[in-house]
């Protein structure tokens, strides 16, 4: 059958009429003009206009109407989709016949992934959100004490830079990040190095890091008090306890993952001990060093923002805090804002180098 | 590793192996194997899959550790490899490939040289991801040729390409042999591969070679010429295969 053929050759939505033929048969034997529909729909004969004879032999109701001209589309779908008058044996229809019934076919197909980006889609939810806190605030609906409007924040932030705490407050917290990240950074590449690049260095450091990784750094909180005080040490090591298990993890995962036949091929190209680390193992294992920093950064701020809060004197969570015994929900807005940025800001600065430092790899992401 | 001192000297062999043993616990895969290779010559290694051709190649190549094994390997001191993958550094640009390893004064020069040589001139700065499967064998062809090997172990490297890119690598790999002569044994399953390239074919069946074909062929060696047809249908039998089974070649 030539139908058959075309569905072969490429048109695999030509079962979809194929299937829906069988509620309309049956909708049809229900209603009045039962043997002209069944006789066009069995019989695969020329084309009739069947829809025309059934109106005409019966008025029906609105929904067999309906019924007759799905019928119709139908109709029209399968003969343009297969000539059914073919005599078997006449030359298959060719590729380019099949591709454009697929062409005819496309808008019954629901389309399954997500379709094309919106233009600027990025920040539509986040203007949505200013929008209604905005709309909330002039309302009324928001009340100041609950959350002070977006303009109060914005003055507040001018208040803030004027006399001179939003730069405090920030150079102290954003020293604190710097410390923490770049101190967390290099011991958890150091220990991933060690324990990657040699088996009696994972047997003794993998495990350990395994439990601290269980441990939420923060949990440790108290005992580092009790240990460090309240002063700076207690806040960086807090930081670089959170920093370092993410650059471990994902440097050490990058490490193990780079196929060994690499070492093979330093191995006859006689590569020496320093350079097959130099051009083979860390360059391999600097993409997952760089997903580690990714997770770094965010876990610095987070660390960042408890020490902050708790026994502290300065800073941007400081600032907040000391907001919120005041109820000044616009400062605690514009430490919230503060965060969010340079959250932001710094994950971006990773992605950057990362997607300088790995331009040798063609990723979908591109 | 030379048992002569002088390795150099005219007579004496590039690769000479004597009664090899090596196995994979119970499983003996090289029994007993003798092989020696003269200076500049293209030997090609025939065997079913599981013969023991790769543990071979490897164990010349100084390459198995934890295989269990005796006897002598007598290698000259520049060796190269081939593998059937390229096996080039993702993250290092074409020519940094080609030198990886490399110390020599005009190292630079001598790797553009041979990137020339295989066709890839002004690629040097490309990374491998954006070449073809092709060319990044020749790449791979050119890291090892940029050393000057005494002698050049390849394992089934056109394995992995289609045949047209394959057919134009056989005539690559026979130039740059002429060119440069060293001692070459290439591993393969293709029969085919092997009379159009070497000049002398064993068989390793059972864990040793088991019989020998000299490939006396001049000019074009195409499936179509006579002695090509007879030489075939000789390692094939030796091989234990049929002309009719052999339908791709293998």
């Amino acid at each position: 059958m030539t139908a058959n053929v075309t569905r072969a050759v490429g048109a695999p939505t030509v079962s979809g009429p194929v299937v829906t033929e069988d509620p309309v048969h049956q909708d049809a034997g229900a209603s009045p003009g039962v043997g002209v529909v069944q006789g066009t729909a069995t019989a695969l004969g020329p084309p009739v206009p069947p829809s025309t004879a059934d109106r005409s032999a019966s008025p029906g109701t609105a929904g067999e109407r309906e019924n007759r001209s799905l019928w119709t589309t139908l109709r029209l779908w399968t003969t343009r989709a297969a000539p059914r008058d073919r005599v078997p044996g006449a030359p298959s229809p060719s590729r380019l016949a099949a591709r454009t019934d697929r062409k005819a076919f496309k808008p019954r197909r629901p389309r399954l992934g997500p379709g094309r980006r919106i233009p600027g889609g990025a920040l539509l939810g986040p203007f949505l959100l200013l929008a209604a806190w905005a709309a909330g605030s002039a309302t009324g609906v928001l009340d100041p004490r609950v959350l002070s409007a977006p303009w109060t924040v914005v003055t507040t932030v001018g208040d803030l830079i004027a006399n001179g705490r939003l730069q405090d407050n920030l150079a102290t917290s954003a020293e604190r990040f710097a410390y923490g990240l770049v101190l967390g950074v290099a011991i958890g590449t150091v220990l991933a190095l060690v324990s990657g690049l040699s088996r009696w260095g994972e047997a003794v450091l993998d495990g350990p890091i395994q439990i601290k990784r269980a441990v939420p750094s923060l949990a440790l909180l108290p005992l580092l008090i009790l240990w460090l005080g309240i002063g700076e040490g207690m806040k960086i090591t807090t930081i670089v306890l959170g920093v370092l298990i993410p650059v471990y993890i994902h440097t050490h995962n990058g490490l193990r993952g780079i196929d060994s036949r690499y070492a093979e091929l330093a191995e006859t190209v006689d590569l020496g001990h320093a350079a097959f680390i130099r051009r083979v193992i860390l360059p391999g294992a600097l993409p997952g060093f760089l997903l580690g920093l990714r997770f770094a950064v965010t876990s610095a701020w987070l660390s960042l923002v408890v020490v902050e809060q708790i026994n502290s004197t300065s800073g941007i969570g400081y600032m907040m805090e000391l907001a919120r015994t005041y109820g000044q929900t616009d400062v605690i807005v514009v430490g919230l804002v503060l965060y969010g940025v340079l959250g932001l800001l710094s994950d971006g600065a990773v992605r950057l180098v990362q997607r300088r430092a790995l331009s040798w790899r063609r990723t979908l992401a591109g | 590793m030379a048992t002569h001192p002088g390795g150099l000297t005219v007579d004496a062999p590039a690769v000479r192996i004597r009664d090899l043993d090596r196995s994979f616990g119970e499983h003996r895969v090289l029994d007993g194997l003798n092989l020696t290779l003269h200076k500049g010559e293209f030997v090609a290694l025939l065997g079913r899959s599981g013969s023991g051709k790769s543990t071979l190649l490897r164990a010349l190549a100084g390459l198995d550790y934890d295989v269990h094994g005796t006897g002598e390997i007598n290698v000259p001191g520049k060796v190269s490899v081939v593998f059937q993958d390229s096996r080039l550094l993702p993250w290092q640009r074409i020519l940094d490939n080609v030198l990886l390893g490399l110390k020599a004064p005009d190292a630079r020069r001598r790797g553009l040289a041979a990137l020339a040589e295989v066709g890839l001139a002004g690629r040097e700065r490309a990374w491998p991801n954006e070449l073809s499967g092709g060319e990044q064998q020749r790449v791979a062809l050119a890291r090892s040729l940029v050393r000057e090997p005494e002698l050049l172990l390849a394992d089934e490297p056109f394995g992995a390409l289609d045949a047209l890119t394959r057919r134009r690598m056989h005539g690559l790999l026979r130039e740059l042999y002429r060119r440069h002569r060293p001692a070459v044994l290439l591993v393969t399953h293709d029969v085919d591969e092997a009379i159009a390239l070497a000049d002398r074919v064993l068989i390793l069946h059972k864990g040793h070679i088991a019989a020998e074909q000299a490939v006396d062929l001049d000019g074009e060696r195409g499936p179509g010429d006579r002695d090509f047809a007879r030489i075939r249908a000789r390692l094939l039998a030796a091989l234990g295969v049929g002309a009719d089974d052999d339908k791709d070649g293998t």
